[in-house]
């Protein structure tokens, strides 16, 4: 057991506490960005002037009819940037653009005193363009071959050989759709200047050390000049990663140049418009079985839609073909990936981060295959796992192995699988008009950023003289019950009871160079960092304790909030005396504590390396009805066994398996985002951009009968007090519902009838389902088969290769 | 006259000089109750719930859940408003806000205070706990959907989180007890509700009576009228729309009478929609299975079946339910009352045979009503979703024989249209032989292609309907 996982007998980690700040959010107290509006003084409020074409050129922008509204201010226009001109670090995000990328770009914002003297003025604001012609779809830009960034290949073994040597081979095409966020709260940023120019910005921001930078290099100012902060967010799921920055910087802007806090929040219509959301994919491929239904060869080339510029495109990319095995040994692999440049919004993370992409791929290709190899999915599925010793395709070890297997029996078990599998097929056997089906999937999904260098984090542990303890780390609280965990961490090191512990936001002046809060790696990152600072003044208080307690300062304990030595019974003094006496022996009370994940290495232009310091693994199992008249459908029951380590904090993590579930069941199911490829004045235009018309998962759609556990006795060496990442990898269990849809679709028609299920799958896209299982048409996969088209574009570029050249 | 004022958390604030258009929500956010958020702004997410002391059915008052971003301000003067900082404190919490705090029914937050109200007002529902449990869908095969304690979950059908995925909600939602003896706001309820106040100001009227109402309306055509505003809220939201003149109508005593005889039920206009549900008491079945279909509860408190038809959107989902009835409505101006057939109603795409002076007073069903009624809704979500498709049948069948027929749909046409061959195709036909007759309905309208629906999905749907409706009556009652 390794230090930085070894739990000690007390451990606050562990205790299921509720978020830290329950009683705030039920009473309406905790505050927001945008709350903190009216506890400024003469705030500006900035409306974006969007303008309504694909793609154009700007040829005359004329800012004076906004500036005749009574209460306008400013108009922020390109010519105000002291700076760089871009919201992000690649050079192709123009704050202020010259050219329209996408329907509803932004061209200029208007300050005004009131927010409807802002949009009066944006209203005025008159903007001449020059139509150009526009990608829509991700076909379209296949078709023009227009790509943007690197063109990765992940390969493992000889393809075509094992191709031809396969008994069975088949090949295929699936495009799916992309998600919005759709975080409660919008995209929100206040920021302050002070009597030095000094810039304090307010932002639902989950990534707080790159707003910073990218607020100081567009007002050309230092980092050092400029503070972030992030008091919570209303939700990020990845969408305030990146996306942020540029509405930082525009208040931030906004505020230097009239010396007034500038408010900018988007409003619903205005996020879903102008941010980026979780990439669709285009994927073809080919496919070889042996004769047991063993996979033997996999070639795919992806394609994600990106949008108008890079953003996170590249990662995301990286990460989805690092997931295309999920939890299968395919022993010849060839995947290629590229990125559609599209005049849609830029394309950005999205919990999961590519990963469900990647997933999304295999799990289809299996569910469409079985019927046609004559197997079961769950046996097909089952048969295909890893097993210890073997690697993925871009040569990491899978070291637990056993472990999702012992997940898996125990869904099975719990869920009672076979005879509710039997249960299902009498059912159906007795309705014409209604079928059930019960799928189960698996998940395997690698913890760290894949890039390296993110995988550091810092912390900041005061220790008051009264004993009372005040830290402040590096990641972002969105809802995932992030500081809860820090809380439980702080406690569990130094000993001393939970309420002992206060937790101060996230500021850039406090904790540095932070990496963002995403990939799952918020604990794991920080709880390293805050566990570190703790033991760091743990070691100077052992000293003193030593001296008052007469025994080695290695045999002095701290727990429950007092200090003792290892004899039981011995002598005890409380934390409280043991912090006051060490500062009056002038002793250090605080600490910066630091944590850096040890034993990775990533070539992301061989795409080979172990990226990942480990796996996190769950399994659900989804039982579903689907009513043939309409292809509307009910999820009756759910059963999860999730891997989340030893767990940090049972309450938070069953709320992050659930929660990622329904999240991840909206995506597959429910959600239907759709852009307007049609001709006409609309085109390029998001037709479902309101809650109306885009629809979250509510009540209805939660499973009737929810079975979530956490996987016993699951310790992980590699992490924080044994525990495992959890927000990004139970949004993939979803699959076991759409792999329940697709077989309930199936029952309709003769049995091994195999369908194709459109992703998402909405009522619609069942009920055709449904009719071509009763007309027998079939899954469409093409026996043997064609070869996916082959990419010869270049890898990536390492990110740190880019950045030093750059500077 | 008195100045406007609202009670907010008991305290009376002024409401002078506050814009028409401004909602409740930006109003009470300004004021530093900033419990309740803006997540949408046209009332589909619930982050902006509060409670609103209306009149009840049972008790004198209830505790009445509304999204605070549609309801202009100015159309709570003289009400009584509790938001979430209301309810209870960190360190007193009220129980709904201990049940979803202790069991992890809040992670980001930023939905929580919304939750918290719509579970507040069912908290304190009438009875909740008294009577055997009844589904408001009208369906037993979901029992899941009402708690051990009598609590509706579609009360919560307007919230949307994005965090939990709901189940510690539902957790916390059955956890709750009733009511505490000297519960202040259960106390409350057993009070009369606010009496309406008539409200001046220079953009926004709410009339003292029909009378003083029709007066203003003929004097000013270009006035908006609004009951709920559970529609127009999203107009001055999303689209910026302002009017030189609001008349809000929902108080007027003239437009909220429910009666049943047995020639016609009659339900005002101004009547929510909530409390049809409760007021008719079963007297209308069509209405049962269609109401809860509608929207949300949130929704429901505020709208009223003549907004739902005065705006004359072809995918309202009462107009279908009411074609199917044969229902007609009354018409009042300053002139006098007429009553035009619902299916004379509707000429073009939201325009109507309703004029500038005109106002809906009531809805007219005739009795005896339809022996075989059904509604079927086509929506991507189960709860709170518009209609690509909307169907409802009204049937008589007399031994074994379908003897008359009225089908309503809606989202096939600009207006919510009869299946005028439909019937023809049904009536003298067996039942539940219906097969002919589906493939005319099939037919029936101009679909449209949009991101609801594809025009082949939604023609495809008409047929299902009647299919999944006969199959599902094979024996009528």
């Amino acid at each position: 057991m390794s230090a930085l996982s070894q739990r000690p007998a007390g451990a606050v980690v562990g205790t299921a506490v509720p978020h830290e700040a329950a009683a705030l959010h039920v009473t309406g107290l905790a505050l927001y960005t945008d709350d903190l509006v009216g506890r400024t003084k003469d705030v500006l409020h900035a409306w974006p002037v969007q303008v309504m074409h694909a793609h154009a050129r700007v040829t005359a922008l004329r800012t004076d009819p906004a500036l005749a509204v009574p209460g306008v201010v400013r108009v922020l226009t390109g010519a105000d940037v002291p700076g760089v001109n871009d919201a992000g670090v690649k050079h192709d995000e123009p704050l202020f653009p010259d050219e329209v990328m996408f329907y509803g770009h932004a061209v200029c914002w208007v300050l005004g005193e009131t927010l409807e003297a802002a949009r009066l003025g944006a209203e005025a604001v008159e903007v001449e363009v020059e139509p150009l012609p526009a990608l829509v779809t991700v076909r379209e830009a296949i078709e023009a071959e227009a790509f943007q960034g690197g063109q990765p290949r992940l390969e493992r073994g000889d393809v075509e050989q094992a191709l031809t040597a396969s008994a069975h081979v088949f090949s295929g095409e699936i495009e799916f759709a992309g998600q919005e966020h759709f975080y409660l709260e919008t995209h929100c940023a206040l920021a302050l200047v002070d009597e030095n120019g000094q810039v304090f910005v307010q932002s639902s921001t989950q990534h707080p050390s790159e707003t910073q930078e990218i607020v100081a290099h567009v007002l050309g100012l230092t980092s050092s000049e400029v503070t972030v902060q992030c008091l919570r967010m209303g939700g990020g799921f990845g969408g305030k990663e990146m996306q942020p920055h540029g509405l930082a910087a525009i208040a931030a802007l906004g505020a230097r140049l009239t010396g007034r806090p500038v408010r900018l929040r988007l409003n619903r219509s205005q996020d879903i418009t102008m941010t980026g959301k979780r990439h669709g994919f285009h994927a073809r491929w080919q496919v070889g079985f042996d004769d047991e239904g063993r996979l033997t060869a996999l070639d795919a080339t992806l394609t994600s839609d990106g949008g108008w510029s890079l953003d996170l495109s590249e990662p995301v990319l990286a990460r989805a073909l690092c997931h295309i095995d999920n939890a299968y040994w395919i022993p010849a692999v060839r995947v290629n990936g590229r990125i559609a440049r599209t005049n849609k919004t830029s394309q950005t993370a999205f919990r999961g981060f590519g990963g469900p992409q990647g997933m999304l791929v295999i799990e289809d290709i299996l569910g469409r295959c079985a019927p046609t190899l004559g197997i079961d999915p769950h046996e097909l599925r089952r048969r295909n796992f890893y097993a210890v010793g073997q690697e993925t395709p871009y040569g990491q070890p899978v070291r637990q192995a056993d472990r999702l297997l012992r997940t898996w029996d125990q869904v099975l078990d719990t869920g009672d699988f076979a005879a509710r599998t039997a249960e299902v097929a009498a059912f159906n056997a007795g309705s014409l008009h209604v079928k059930r089906a019960l799928a189960i999937t698996p998940v395997k999904f690698g913890i760290s950023f894949n890039f390296t260098a993110f995988n550091q984090g810092g912390a900041l542990v005061h220790v008051y003289k009264d004993g009372s303890v005040l830290i402040t780390h590096g990641g972002t609280e969105m809802g995932q019950g992030l500081h809860t965990k820090m809380l439980q961490v702080a406690a569990t090191a130094l000993g001393v009871p939970l309420s002992r512990v206060r937790l101060a936001p996230t500021r850039t002046d406090k904790v540095p160079n932070t990496s963002a809060t995403a990939a799952s790696s918020g604990a794991d990152l920080n709880g390293g960092a805050v566990k570190n600072a703790c033991e760091q003044i743990l070691a100077r208080l052992s000293q003193v304790a030593a001296e008052q307690l007469h025994v080695p300062a290695a045999d002095v304990r701290f727990s429950g909030g007092v200090v003792r030595g290892l004899a039981p019974g011995g002598p005890t003094v409380p934390w409280e005396d043991v912090v006051r006496l060490a500062y009056f022996s002038r002793v250090q009370l605080w600490a910066a504590g630091y944590y850096r994940t040890e034993g990775l290495h990533w070539d992301s232009a061989a795409m080979r390396g172990e990226p990942f310091k480990y796996f996190a693994h769950g399994v659900a199992a989804a039982e579903v009805e689907v009513d043939g008249f309409t292809g509307a459908y009910r999820v009756r029951r759910v059963d999860i066994v999730h891997d989340v380590g030893d767990s940090l904090s049972p309450l938070v993590d069953i709320g992050q398996v659930e929660g990622g579930f329904v999240q991840g069941v909206g995506w597959l199911t429910l959600e239907d985002l759709r852009w307007e490829d049609r001709e006409g004045p609309n085109r390029g235009r998001i037709s479902t951009q309101s809650a109306s018309t885009y629809k979250l998962p509510s009540f209805s759609e939660m499973p009737e009968d929810f079975r979530v556990s956490l996987l016993e006795s699951a310790h992980e060496e590699g992490a924080v007090f044994g525990s495992k990442a959890v927000g990004e990898p139970p949004l993939m269990l979803a699959f076991s519902v759409r792999e329940a849809l697709r077989q309930a679709a199936a029952a309709f028609g003769p049995a091994g009838t195999a369908v194709d299920l459109a992703s998402p799958a909405t009522p619609e896209a069942v009920f055709w389902a449904v009719e071509a299982a009763r007309s027998g048409e079939g899954a469409h996969l093409r026996d043997g088969g064609e070869q996916p088209p082959q990419p010869t574009g270049p890898p990536i570029r390492p990110t740190s290769e880019r950045v030093l050249s750059e500077s | 006259m008195p100045d406007p004022s609202v009670t907010v958390n008991g305290q009376v604030a002024p409401l002078s000089g506050v814009p028409a258009h401004t909602t409740a929500l930006d109003w009470l956010r300004g004021r530093g109750l900033v419990g309740a958020k803006e997540g949408c702004a046209e009332g589909e997410c619930g982050a902006c719930s509060v409670l609103v002391a209306r009149p009840g059915t049972t008790t004198p008052t209830r505790w009445t859940a509304l999204n605070a971003c549609l309801v202009p301000v100015l159309a709570l003067d003289g009400q009584e408003v509790v938001t979430a900082e209301g309810l209870g404190t960190p360190a007193d919490l009220h129980p709904v806000q201990r049940e979803m705090a202790v069991r992890g029914g809040s992670q980001c937050g930023y939905c929580t205070p919304g939750f918290v109200c719509s579970m507040a007002a069912e908290f304190y529902r009438p009875g909740r706990g008294d009577a055997a449990p009844v589904d408001v869908v009208g369906t037993t095969e979901h029992p899941h959907e009402q708690g051990p304690n009598g609590f509706d979950l579609h009360a919560l059908s307007g919230n949307l989180c994005r965090c939990t995925g709901y189940r510690p909600i539902r957790d916390a939602a059955y956890a709750l007890d009733a009511p505490a003896h000297g519960d202040l706001l259960a106390a409350r309820q057993a009070a009369p509700a606010p009496a309406p106040r008539a409200t001046r100001t220079d953009a926004f009227v709410r009339p003292a009576d029909l009378a003083a109402a029709l007066q203003l309306l003929g004097e000013r055509p270009d006035a908006v009228v609004v009951a709920g505003s559970t529609d127009w809220g999203v107009e001055v939201n999303l689209r910026g729309v302002r009017a030189p003149l609001v008349v809000a109508v929902d108080r007027l005593a003239e437009l909220r009478g429910v009666s049943v005889t047995d020639e016609v039920v009659e339900i005002g206009a101004a009547v929510t929609l909530s409390e049809i549900a409760a007021r008719l008491d079963g007297a209308v079945p069509l209405l049962d299975l269609l109401l809860p279909q509608f929207a949300s509860v949130l929704i429901r408190n505020g709208a009223t079946l003549g907004g739902n038809l005065g705006t004359g959107s072809p995918i309202g989902d009462t107009a279908p339910g009411l074609l199917a009835l044969g229902a007609s409505l009354v018409l009042v101006s300053s002139d006098g009352e007429r009553e035009v057939a619902l299916a004379d109603y509707f000429t073009g795409y939201r325009r109507s045979v309703r004029t500038a002076g005109e106002l809906i007073r009531a809805v007219r069903i005739p009795q005896p009503q339809p022996g075989l009624v059904g509604f079927t809704k086509i929506a991507k979500r189960r709860f709170d979703d518009i209609s690509s498709v909307a169907v409802a049948f009204g049937l008589d069948v007399v031994d074994g024989v379908v003897a008359a027929a009225r089908i309503g749909l809606g989202g096939v046409a600009a207006t919510p249209i009869r299946a005028l061959a439909t019937e023809q195709a049904l009536v003298g036909r067996p039942w539940p032989d219906v097969a002919a007759a589906a493939d005319v309905l099939g037919g029936e309208g101009t679909p449209l292609d949009d991101h609801r629906a594809s025009a082949a999905y939604r023609a495809a749907m008409l047929r299902q309907s009647l299919l999944k409706f006969a199959a599902e009556n094979e024996v009528p009652a």
